[in-house]
Parts: structure tokens; sequence; C-alpha cells
């Protein structure tokens, strides 16, 4: 058990015992398969048609937005190319379906039915269609167990997206609650606010959406402001999840140290910290990090510094004192 | 001594299989922190009825495969599933004779032993439970021990297995 939780080298005996359950994992997720392509296969011409017509409407206004996006992409990476970054725009991505089996109820997690033979890799991002899930916590060869951003030993760096402030958002284990912690009061942070992923962790990819602030608590007793955020990816309803490969993940994709090759370019000075998060990330191998994300170092964090790097890595690793 | 030849070993495993199935269904949200401990209440009982064919390692790989299934440290519920059965067999003879009621208690005493000692180690790693519902298990495996327990016995009898 120790040696799970420390070092992962029975990680190989976990995903070996994992085939074993998967034709399991299978049988249970069946009923919930048959009952879906029976529901797809006798629901009404009317209600295809609407459906169609619908889908229609919406793939139109999203080829629109596409075409912008194609001109903005090319813009942004000229002005990228004049500012002497290498920034590359553009993820790969696979869409997996989620296995309906339930996990431990009290930590947030979730089987999927794609696996090492499908190049996922350990800490590998999981999407869905709305904002950024979790990411790769266990990886057999055709199943993979995901952890979700709600929970509790789960950290992701984000940004509050109208002005760059940059923040943590940890998982509180309730579902659908996320806690922005270390945020001053002074703090430029309002209700509303869309958070975004910063990338600084080196592991998930810039700028997806992660969650929406819902509450801000500001307490002049107190030396932080009680922020809390709701997940804008619908994690309790997402049938199915896209794994994402970062552009520099492209060039081996199933690597099971996934950050030792990131960030390798010359880039602006927020680059360099992803840089320093991969060595230490690379120094312990296996899961080891890929539970536990690395959290960025004091200068990505907003106004209280020392305080909040002092006490924003025991955090997520509870366990390193035992 | 040619009764005492093992048999119905498959039987034995395929109730473990079903067990497991029953540990990874989907239940509703407002359910899944009442699920009865099944596998581990398979396990008490073939200790129980076979404690010479079924005890501490088997006990422990099937918390092994538990581990696994459920995402949670491996060795965790091993380790539970593990102690439980040593306790279990230590009484056999006790339980054995005791009227279903009161086997039940006993169940929901070993059953609640399982769930300190995985509460203890999901503590250690810092993902203990915030809420009380998470002993509801326990109640709900004493509540369901009865008809596991005559379930499985006429398993047992009827595939004559030992």
């Amino acid at each position: 058990m120790v040696v799970d939780h420390r070092q992962h080298h029975v990680e190989t005996l976990r995903s070996a015992i994992s085939v074993l359950i998967y034709p399991i994992q299978y049988l249970v997720n069946l009923p919930v398969a048959v009952g879906q392509w029976m529901g797809e296969s006798v629901s009404t011409r009317e209600n295809l048609l609407e459906e169609n017509e619908r889908l229609r409407m919406q793939h139109l206004l999203f080829k629109a937005q596409l075409q912008k996006l194609a001109a903005l992409q090319v813009e942004n990476i000229r002005l990228r190319e004049l500012l002497q970054s290498s920034r590359k725009v553009g993820e790969n991505v696979l869409i997996a379906e989620l296995l309906a089996v339930d996990l431990d109820p009290f930590s947030r997690q979730i089987v999927i039915n794609k696996g090492s033979t499908d190049n996922v890799y350990l800490g590998q991002p999981v999407l869905d269609a709305e904002g950024i899930m979790g990411q790769i916590i266990h990886l057999g060869p055709f199943s993979s167990t995901a952890m979700l951003i709600t929970d509790p030993n789960h950290a992701i760096p984000v940004h509050v997206n109208r002005n760059g402030l940059r923040a943590i958002a940890m998982g509180t284990g309730t579902p659908d609650v996320l806690e922005i912690p270390y945020m001053t009061n002074s703090a430029d942070i309002v209700e509303g606010d869309l958070l975004t992923s910063s990338g600084l962790d080196g592991r998930f990819p810039r700028d997806y959406p992660v969650a929406r602030v819902t509450q801000v608590a500001k307490n002049p007793t107190q030396p932080y402001a009680t922020v809390v955020a709701e997940p804008v990816a619908l994690l309790e309803r997402s049938r199915e999840v896209l794994l994402v490969w970062p552009s520099d993940k492209l060039a081996q994709p199933s690597t099971t140290t996934p950050m030792s090759d990131a960030a390798t370019d010359s880039k602006p000075a927020a680059e360099t910290t992803s840089t320093q998060i991969s060595d230490t990330a690379a120094a312990k191998p296996g899961s080891e990090t890929a539970s536990t994300p690395p959290i960025p170092p004091a200068d990505t964090l907003a106004p209280p510094q020392p305080e909040s790097a002092a006490e924003a890595n025991p955090a997520p690793e509870p366990n390193e004192g035992q | 001594m040619a009764l005492a030849k093992p048999q119905g070993g498959f039987v034995i495993f395929i109730s473990f299989i079903v067990a497991l199935i029953l540990m990874i269904m989907p239940l509703p949200e407002w359910a899944e922190a009442a699920r009865p401990q099944w596998l581990i209440m398979v396990v008490i009982y073939w200790c129980i009825a076979l404690p010479d064919r079924i005890g501490v390692i088997i006990a422990w790989m099937t918390g092994l495969v538990l581990d696994v299934a459920t995402g949670s440290l491996l060795g965790q519920n091993a380790m539970a599933f593990g102690i439980v059965a040593f306790l279990a067999i230590k009484l056999h003879l006790r339980i054995r004779l005791f009227p279903l009621w009161q086997q039940a208690l006993s169940i929901l005493i070993l059953i609640a032993l399982y769930q300190i000692i995985t509460l203890w180690v999901k503590g250690f790693t810092g993902q203990s439970a915030q809420s009380w519902s998470y002993w509801l298990a326990s109640l709900t495996s004493m509540l369901l021990w009865p008809f596991v327990f005559t379930l499985l016995r006429g398993v047992r009898r009827f595939y004559r297995v030992r």
C-alpha cells in the first residue's frame, strides 16, 4: 500500500489486474449501453428529424465561427513568429466513452474505455465539450481511470479569463464545487468570472475553460477571501469525453513521463516555470505526479507569494509528511 | 476422507464475480454511499462456511481486485479484507451457531471494522470521507446479510461446495 502510494512501482500490477477486470466492467456497462442503443433505435422519426434540424443549425453556426477561428489562428501564429515565440497552437483529440461503473463514492473518478493501446498516457488531460474534466491517473491497456478536477486530491492552475490573474482551483470532493485558495481580499475576482487553464503546470493545455466563479466572500478579518467556483464541464453528466494530446506531445504520445519533453523551445518568461515543473515531474517516476498535479511555483501565483507557496504545496499532497 | 475432497471451486469463483459486479454497478447518486459491501459479505460467508478453503490469502487477493476495480489505493481493501477474513475464520465456529439476526450483528461489527480500516488508510492518504453517510454501508450490509446468507447456503448445498 505504502509502495503504491509513494513510488508507484506497482502500477504495472494494477494495470495487469485491470485487464482481468475489464470484462466485468464491460458487462456492467452493457445494460446501460444497450439501453442507450435501444433508445436511439426506437426513437420516432419526428424526434430524429427535429434533432437533425437542430444539429444542422448548430453545425452551421459552429462552422461560421470556425472560419473566423482559422483566420485568427493563422494571424496568431504569424504574430507569435514576429515575437519569436514558438508556442504551437492546436491539439489532437480522441473521443472516449465513460464506462458506467461506480468507483469509490467518496472520491471523484471515472473509468473510460480507452487505454494505453490507444496511446493514452498517464496525466493526460480529459475534457468534455464544455471544459476541462480531469486527468488520467491509472492506465490499463483497454481502459483507464481519470481523476476529476473536483477530487479532493486534485488541483489545477488557472487564470481569470478577464484579467489574467493567476490562481489554483482545488477540488473539494463535493460535486460541482471548486475552491480557489490564497486569493487576497484585494484581488480582482468577482462572481461570474470565467477561470481558464493557465497551462503553467505543463500538463493541461492552455486557455480551456475550467470553472466559473460562483461566490466571492471577502472578509477583512481573514487574510484571504473565500472564493468558490463551479466547473463548467458537465462532470457528472457527460457520457463522452475528449482525450487531448497537447501539440508538444504529438511527437511521442505514449510516453509515460509525459512532461519531460514539454517546453524545451525558447519561450517567454512564463514558459520557463513550466520547464522547472517538468524537471521535478520527470524526477518522480510514474503517476506520483499524475494524481497530484504540480503546483506552480510561487511567482506564478497571485499577490500573496511567500505564504501561498508554502501552504499550497502541502495541500495537494497531504501524505508527504507521513 | 474421500468426502472431504474439495469441490465446487467454480461456484465460489462465480459468487465472487457476481459480488464484484454488484460492487461496481451504477447506482443513483443518493444510494451510492449506502451500497452494501457485497464482496466482503461473500468473502465472510465463505470464510465461515469453508474456513479450510477460503482464507486470508484468497480474501487478500479479492480485496486487491476490488482495489483495482474501484480505483482506490492498491492494497487498501486487500489489507482490510485480509484482517476481516482472519477474524471471521477465528470466530467461524461461534458465528455459525448464532441465529440469523445475531449473525447479522456480528457481520455489522466485521464490516464496520472493514470500513474503519479503509477510512484509516484514506485518512493517511488525505482523502477521508467527510459525511456520516459513509457508515450507511455497514447498516445496509447488516440488513441484507440474512438474504445473502440464505442464498449462498442454498447455493452451497445445491452445488455441494465443500
